[in-house]
């Protein structure tokens, strides 16, 4: 593992919807450089017949019954909305 | 005059029932305490009642008190329900104490990647006291609460546990409902109590354990036996020798950790050596993969425009990513950013694809060594409690506290932290792992050693 450049770090950043600042950037590209180079070590294993695991139990196909509910009062739901405008969040325009 | 150092929830029962204490004074006796250790992000008023106080903590929502995570993104955020094991102690009358410190999003071994400052250990206040549920671990040992509830991803209840003394469990993935929890890595995350001792432990369990309609990862769990037996007769007892001999442990550590041993034998255990080659040696690179990736996916909804922090922005793509930018400390940042990287476009199999077969070698291995032992031990933690602000400069080298619990949350088993002696004068804990559902036979074991171990749970400093 070569280490991971600055363009990299801030196409990642981008990806992840981060902004990050200058500092950042550097201290990150270290960072993120030595634990990618650690963590690569899982390349070192021969898994050609290897089926992955997603998830430690056996459960397929856990379904619940189709049935509508009430949601919550729309009150609750905006409780902790930063901007509400009636029965929708408000954001800056896209 | 309450103990709350000393009293356990199963004798807080006992006093309320005879009505030598009313739950009033209870409550009162845990309120008052004074938490110098900052283990609590938020202390609540008693809602009234007769039933036990409990601490629990921040990732765990509760109705109508603020559940921050620990993170600035959501330090305004008071959920309008409550998760399932919430609602649970609640219908069991627990009444909530406080919500305890965490590193943020549960993302950390020390607590000190809170965004509201760390905690500190019960033990010695230089020290930390493990995470990330290190607040619920310290309430716990410094008489803040009789038990709480923490929350594991890769060893964030059994780690803190270890480091302030007392026991932990980290139940069986699948075991506990996660709705209303904030999510870190939901292949991994499990709630499970913590406690000054076995008993007490297996009795919370068994108050938040079950199936939930609302999880649809929760199965049918096994009555829980509150554990009584003295004695280890007919119990085979694998000790994986990677996780014994592992660099990084400290002498005292494996010394005490030896002697719980011997004396696991001589109450009547079957002992005996086995292996975990690869579970040991992959199992952190395995996690700080499959963790952040499936972190990077969860923390996508902190965007600011539904809850949480929101900052100005000229557009809306601006305002997430400034939001996020505020809102994350460097650690959240650190792993969203490894895991969109192991997850993006070109690097998904060399990654997260590898990780995933990696995990299935580790489950593998552990079942294997289950086929002729009814559980393993080790140190939960290769060293006692380190010194705040040691690590925090060096992220891999924190991720390195995690080695010796990880490997068995990646194959969804139970694992309980039994504290087994001092070393240095700090506590040293014992990692007790069993196959899927076997806590009833982990609690056993557990009771036995603890009273045959007669470890004082009270910090020394504060007898």
């Amino acid at each position: 593992m070569a280490g991971i450049s600055k363009d990299e770090v801030l196409h990642v950043a981008r990806l992840a919807r981060l902004e990050l600042s200058d500092d950042e950037v550097t201290t990150f590209q270290g960072q993120l450089s030595d634990i990618l180079a650690a963590v690569s070590k899982v390349s070192e294993l021969d898994l050609a017949d290897v089926p992955p695991t997603a998830h430690p139990l056996e459960i397929a196909n856990a379904w619940a019954e189709d049935e509508p509910r009430d949601s919550l009062p729309l009150d609750e739901v905006f409780a902790n909305a930063p901007d509400r405008d009636d029965d929708q969040f408000r954001v800056p325009p896209a | 005059m309450i103990d709350t150092l000393r009293l356990t929830a199963e004798e807080a029962k006992r006093l309320l029932e005879a009505r030598e204490i009313s739950g009033a004074e209870l409550f009162a006796a845990y309120a008052e305490r004074d938490d110098d250790l900052h283990a609590y992000l938020c202390r609540c008023d008693d809602p009234g009642g007769e039933g036990i106080p409990i601490a629990i903590k921040d990732v765990i929502g509760t109705k109508g008190v603020p559940t921050t995570a620990g993170s600035k993104i959501l330090e305004s955020y008071v959920p309008v329900f409550d998760s399932t094991v919430a609602a649970s102690c609640k219908e069991h009358g627990l009444r909530l104490l406080g919500k305890t410190n965490t590193d943020e999003f549960a993302m950390g071994s020390s607590t000190e990647n809170s965004a509201f400052g760390p905690t500190h250990n019960p033990w010695d206040p230089e020290r930390v006291p493990g995470g990330s549920g290190g607040g619920s671990a310290a309430a716990v040992s410094a008489g803040l609460a009789p038990w709480a509830l923490g929350s594991d991803t890769g060893g964030s209840i059994k780690q803190p546990s270890a480091l302030c003394g007392n026991v932990g469990l980290r139940p069986t993935y699948g075991t506990v409902s996660r709705y209303g929890v904030v999510a870190f890595a939901s292949s991994l995350d499990q709630v499970g109590p913590v406690a000054k001792n076995v008993r007490d432990c297996a009795w919370l369990y068994s108050i938040i354990s079950g199936r939930d309609e609302n999880d649809s990862t929760t199965v049918e769990v096994p009555p829980v036996e509150l554990p009584t037996a003295q004695d280890l007769r007919g119990v085979r007892i694998g000790v994986p020798k990677e996780m014994n001999d592992a660099e990084g442990i400290e002498p005292g550590v494996s010394a005490a950790v030896g002697k719980a041993i011997e004396l696991a034998e001589s109450l009547g255990a079957e002992v005996g050596e086995c292996s975990l080659p690869r579970s040991v040696e992959y199992g952190v690179a395995c996690y700080y993969l499959v963790a952040p990736a499936e972190a990077s996916s969860n923390l996508a909804r902190y965007d600011g425009a539904r809850y949480g922090l929101r900052s100005d922005g000229a557009d809306f793509r601006e305002m997430v990513m400034n939001t996020r930018h505020d809102g994350f400390g460097d650690e959240p940042k650190r792993r969203i950013m490894i895991g969109t990287y192991a997850l993006s476009s070109g690097y998904y199999d060399a990654y997260y694809g590898t990780a995933q077969r990696v995990r299935t070698v580790i489950r593998r291995e552990h079942a294997d060594v289950f086929e002729r032992f009814d559980l393993i031990v080790s140190p939960t933690s290769p060293t006692v409690a380190f010194k705040l602000g040691e690590k925090v400069g060096n992220p891999l080298a924190m991720y390195l506290n995690d080695l010796l619990t990880i490997p068995s949350c990646m194959a969804g088993l139970p694992g309980l932290n039994v504290p087994c002696g001092l070393s240095e004068g700090l506590p040293v804990g014992l990692q007790l792992v069993g196959p899927q559902f076997a806590e009833n036979l982990l609690f056993r074991v557990g009771h036995a050693l603890e009273q045959a171990l007669a470890f004082d749970v009270v910090p020394e400093r504060l007898r």
